[in-house]
């Protein structure tokens, strides 16, 4: 051994590995899936925040005018609509900026102006690229123009674009506008803290006492994943609006604003909470509640010094999430946050309202913002949580007690009505006739038909929409999971397929539909075509939900032995024959977890579709937001609730499915 | 006697090969013949790099620098799937949704057979790793050296050229894992296929293989048969890490002599000049016991190299079932204290005890010297 030569590497090039034919088949693969994610992501992203820096204005010096007399002669005195607006001040600066859309009239620059005069006008553009139209025809010669009274009327110029901070700036100095970052901050962070103590609590009792109940309790708390999200925003209007059942309640305060939609979010991202610190107490190691019993610890001590630092990551983790739901969700503040403002609805009012597509684009930059940190800082607490988990052994077994068992399942009852009586109240209001003149029972507000919305195909859509979304997503996030994971080599690609497959998640739904827009519906875009079908539904929704789901895949794909891969190919064997034999149906619980992920999903999302539907390929989801909208509240509720009833039946189907196909396919996990 | 061996049968031959992990260099410069139907052990401690080798060898993860010939040909650079070999891991990797059958005609199927020859083929497998009766059950119902026999039979359906086994037994308790030794040994020599087994457990190595590697921080230390490795340990490493070894920190002597303390003994011949600082090594069970000679009952207990015989106290005594292990002291060492391996009938023929004075021999041919980092 000499030793020196022993500590480098010897000159020369390193051996490049020959690609097998499955290695070129996953790269393709990955690489296909790769394509995907940033069409359908990183593009429209990229689209949307190139149109936030997009700013047009109206540039009066490069236009020149000339005026005739009554009889139509014209003096050759050239006119500049600058120094007229200058001197007559009709239009201030404010006035000159504008959107890609904008159009300014000119007759306003001539106080004496009438369209049954027979005065004629000259108009032409002073510079190449300057732009103005006369009807619907544009011009851009520089050739003069002339135009009877009649026809000026018509005579509109159109705005220059530049890029800049010009629509950052002007959301700034709008208050209406950048109140709704406070606002949005506000309702985030109050829902946080309600939502976590009182899931944690909830929790607590499931996982820590020997409460009655538990399986009932469970449900329960999961039921308001199966719902939209402005359904709580209904079931409050029911009670505590002008005419609610119990308004009194509030003492004369309004559930217009945030009062309500701290209620509604707390309902909504209650489950969300539930199930993370759920995993986190269950996770806790029994050996430090004994070490405490035995050092003779007060339960209130243990409670602090064991229980809650154990519980710390999962704590954090539901508080970002349970933030990041709240900041970004639009259904609930736009069913019932009145003249609060917040910046999801925002988007929307900018886009929809005032067809301001570049502030749209602003808004939804500020709302990233936020989104993306709660994000962020989620992932970092759960890399860590990971780690606990996998060192962690002994469960903990509560010991019964007759009085805090009593005290949890008091609290539990009431957190249990409270879910159970939104929805209960959505369902009683679908089916009473007029509220509150009418109290009879009647189906009236099922013929949805009859309202604004798109009655019933809505609902057919919605189910077409989730089954697509379930079968076509889950083949793309399960297949694009499994090739990131068990490929060779080739690091650089997957740690980039890594990256786009989490973006999602840190993308607030009105932001990426938002984003559609500018993408799929340029004309100059080949994908255009795709623009207001059924596909571009598709598609946005995969894309939305696809964070869970491939981070589900690859939790099942990790725990497959990493040698199968190995085996397979000493054996001469392809990796997809692997894939089909054993991946898919060792993983199939997994699948089946993710399809019905994305088909409640699908059924219930309303943010980033908001955008993208059209006549013929309304949403359940997006009735209820409509016909709500339009004053029909009731039927709204009964939609809503077809989609809890249709949700629930697609769990409780696939709960058999699974159970069926596992017994079939899986025999060798019974032994 | 390996080493006069014909180039001829030559299968597997790796050249100066190279595995870096980022800076971490995990194997370094190794070469390595092995002949056709030979059963190759690699050995050495926790992360010297042997899975790393194996890996390199089946194109799992190709290696930094080197080349791999197998059968012949080159096949530095070619992926697992180009490459002829059977692997059997330390998990099995047993498919566990498919029976014992579909596991085992895994590799069978897309080769050109017809189904009946592939039935035929799985149940003649099954027999010949014993188990002809468990053909439709599931992984999960076989026990852990049940399905160690299957991954087997798994690797070797297709009759590859080579047999790679990477800590086949190391997940099996104590008693299968001796039985199974002895199985995979005979199988091996049945087919007559060329295997290499990573172990870090010296005693399967010994008793399993035709050769042995023994490999320590990247490097092979010495290729060698069980008993060359073990009787004659190329370095102190290689000494250290098979079986119990002495070592005496000492100073080189003449030419075949070593100097521990002031004693001068006679020793293996070795190359150090006078004075030089080494480690004198011998084995526990090398070490002859002596008594006063009139009592031996047989043959006449004589000492044969005097200088090499010297008084030793028995300090401690322990039963080791088929021995008995002593500690012994004596000035010659100072406060380090010598291991030896007395027979049950030793002890009893020279009515040995803790505080007993004796006599011992350190043969010179069994007494070796190592260089001595000093410091
Ligand atoms: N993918 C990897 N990345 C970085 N270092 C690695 C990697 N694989 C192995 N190593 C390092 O290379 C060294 C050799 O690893 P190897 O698995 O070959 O050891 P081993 O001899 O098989 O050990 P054991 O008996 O524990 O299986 C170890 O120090 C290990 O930490
Ligand atoms: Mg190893």
């Amino acid at each position: 051994m000499s030793d020196a030569t022993l500590n480098t590497l010897p000159e020369g090039p390193n051996i490049k590995g020959k690609l097998s034919r499955d290695d070129i088949i996953m790269r393709a693969g990955m690489g296909v899936i790769a394509l995907y994610l940033v069409v359908t992501m990183v593009f429209p992203l990229y689209a949307m925040l190139s149109k936030s820096f997009s700013t047009y204005q109206f540039d009066l010096a490069t236009y020149e005018l000339q005026v005739s007399d009554e009889e139509g002669n014209f003096s050759g005195e050239i006119l500049n609509p600058l120094n007229l607006n200058a001197t007559l001040g009709i239009y201030g600066d404010d006035d000159m900026i504008t959107g890609s859309d904008g159009r300014l009239p000119l007759t306003k620059l001539f106080p004496d102006f009438s369209f049954r005069s027979t005065v004629k006008y000259k108009i032409r553009n002073k510079v190449e690229g300057g732009r103005f139209l006369v009807g619907s025809t544009l011009h851009t010669e520089l050739d003069w123009l002339e135009l009877d009274s009649n026809t000026f009327r018509r005579a509109q110029i159109r705005p220059v674009k530049a890029t800049g901070f010009g629509n950052f700036i002007n959301y700034f100095s709008t208050p209406a506008l950048f109140n709704s970052i406070k606002n949005s901050l506000f309702i985030a962070v109050i829902s946080t803290i309600v939502t976590v103590s009182l899931a944690f609590w909830f929790a607590y009792a499931l996982n820590r006492s020997c409460m009655r109940f538990k399986g009932f309790f469970r449900l329960v708390a999961m039921a308001p994943i199966l719902v939209p999200s402005l359904l709580p925003g209904i079931a409050l209007v029911y009670l505590f609006g002008n005419q609610g059942m119990i308004k009194e309640l509030l003492f004369g305060a309004s559930i217009y604003g945030p009062i309500g939609i701290v209620i509604g979010s707390v309902f909504f991202t209650f489950p969300h909470a539930f199930l993370i610190i759920s995993t986190a107490l269950a996770i806790s190691d029994a050996r430090l509640y004994e070490a405490a019993v035995s050092l003779r610890a007060s339960p209130w001590r243990t409670f602090w010094t064991v229980t809650i630092p154990g519980a710390r990551y999962g704590l954090i983790s539901a508080a970002f999430v349970v933030f990041n739901l709240v900041i970004t969700d639009f259904g609930l503040p736009k069913v019932i946050g009145g003249q609060f403002n917040v910046l999801a609805v925002d988007i929307y009012k900018q886009v929809i309202g005032q067809q301001n597509f570049e502030m749209g684009a602003v808004v939804s930059v500020v709302l990233v913002i936020p989104a993306i940190l709660a994000f962020g800082i989620d992932r970092m607490v759960q890399s860590k949580q990971v780690a606990l988990l996998s060192a962690r052994s002994v469960p903990y077994q509560p010991t019964p007690s007759a009085k805090m068992d009593g005290i949890f399942l008091a609290y539990c009852t009431g957190v249990a009505l409270f879910v159970l009586g939104m929805l209960a109240v959505c369902q009683f209001a679908a089916l009473i006739k007029f509220w509150p003149y009418d109290l009879n029972l009647s189906l009236n507000n099922y013929q949805f038909d009859k309202m604004d919305g798109g009655g019933w195909a809505s609902y057919f859509n919605s189910i077409k929409l989730g089954l697509i979304t379930a079968v076509v997503g889950t083949s793309i996030v399960f297949f694009g999971a499994y090739l990131v994971e068990k490929s060779n080599g080739f690091r650089i690609g997957r740690a980039l397929f890594q990256m786009f497959a989490m973006l999602p998640m840190a993308i607030p739904g009105m932001v990426l539909g938002l984003a559609y827009i500018f993408f799929f519906n340029n004309p100059a875009n080949p994908l255009n075509a795709v623009y207001g079908t059924m596909a571009i539904l598709v598609i946005c929704t995969v894309t939305h939900f696809y964070t869970v789901s491939h981070l589900t895949a690859v939790t099942a794909l990790k725990q497959m032995d990493r040698e199968f891969e190995s085996v397979s190919a000493s054996l001469k064997q392809p990796t997809l024959k692997l894939f089909g034999r054993v991946t898919v149906p060792v993983c199939l619980p997994s699948i089946l977890d993710i399809s019905i992920y994305l088909f409640v999903n699908a059924m219930t999302t309303v943010s980033a579709v908001v955008f993208l539907y059209s006549p013929k390929t309304t949403l359940a989801s997006i009735a209820v937001l409509n016909m709500d909208d339009a004053g029909d509240v009731a039927p709204a509720a009964a939609m809503g609730m077809m989609i809890f009833y249709t949700n629930a039946a697609a769990r409780i189907i696939h709960l058999i499915a699974s159970r069926g196909i596992l017994k079939r396919t899986q025999a060798w996990r019974t032994q | 006697m390996n080493e006069v061996t014909a180039a001829a049968n030559k299968y597997l031959s790796i050249d100066n090969l190279w595995k870096a992990f980022g800076d971490f260099l995990a194997l370094k410069d190794i070469s390595l013949d092995i002949n056709e139907g030979e059963f190759v052990c690699f050995l050495g401690p926790s992360g010297c790099g042997k899975t790393t080798l194996l890996r390199a060898i089946a194109g799992l993860d190709l290696q930094t620098k080197g080349s791999v010939m197998q059968g012949g040909a080159d096949v530095s650079n070619l992926p697992p799937s180009e490459r002829d070999f059977g692997i059997v891991f330390q998990s099995y990797a047993l498919f566990p949704n498919l029976t014992i059958e579909k596991n085992i005609a895994f590799g069978l199927e897309n080769t050109g057979r017809g189904k009946s020859e592939i039935v035929v083929r799985v149940a003649e497998l099954l027999d010949l790793v014993g188990l002809p009766d468990q053909g439709s059950k599931y992984p999960a119902q076989l026990s852990g050296g049940q399905q160690q026999r299957i991954a087997l039979a798994r690797a070797i359906a297709t009759n590859p050229g080579l047999l790679l086994l990477d800590e086949p037994l190391s997940a099996l308790d104590a008693k299968v894992r001796v039985h199974l030794r002895h199985e995979i040994k005979e199988l091996q020599r049945k087919l007559g296929v060329t295997t290499v087994m990573v172990t870090h457990d010296q005693e399967e190595a010994l008793s399993m293989a035709d050769r042995i590697v023994v490999m320590n921080h990247g490097v092979i230390e010495q290729v060698g048969s069980p008993t060359d490795i073990y009787r004659e340990p190329a370095t102190l490493f290689v000494a250290d890490f098979i079986g119990e070894m002495n070592q005496i920190p000492a100073q080189a002597g003449g030419s075949g002599k070593v100097k521990i303390g002031d004693a001068e003994m006679k020793s293996k011949p070795h190359e150090f000049a006078p004075g030089a600082p080494i480690v004198a090594a011998i084995r526990p069970e090398d070490v002859i016991p002596h008594g006063d000679g009139a009592r031996s009952p047989g043959a006449p207990d004589v000492i044969t190299t005097a200088e090499n015989a010297f008084e030793v106290t028995v300090e401690e005594m322990e039963f080791l079932g088929s021995f008995w292990r002593c500690r012994l002291k004596s000035d010659r060492f100072g406060d380090a204290a010598l291991i030896a391996d007395f027979s049950i009938n030793a002890v009893r023929r020279l009515e040995l005890g803790e505080g007993k004075q004796m006599t011992i021999e350190l043969p010179d041919e069994r007494l070796m010297a190592f260089p001595r980092a000093e410091g």
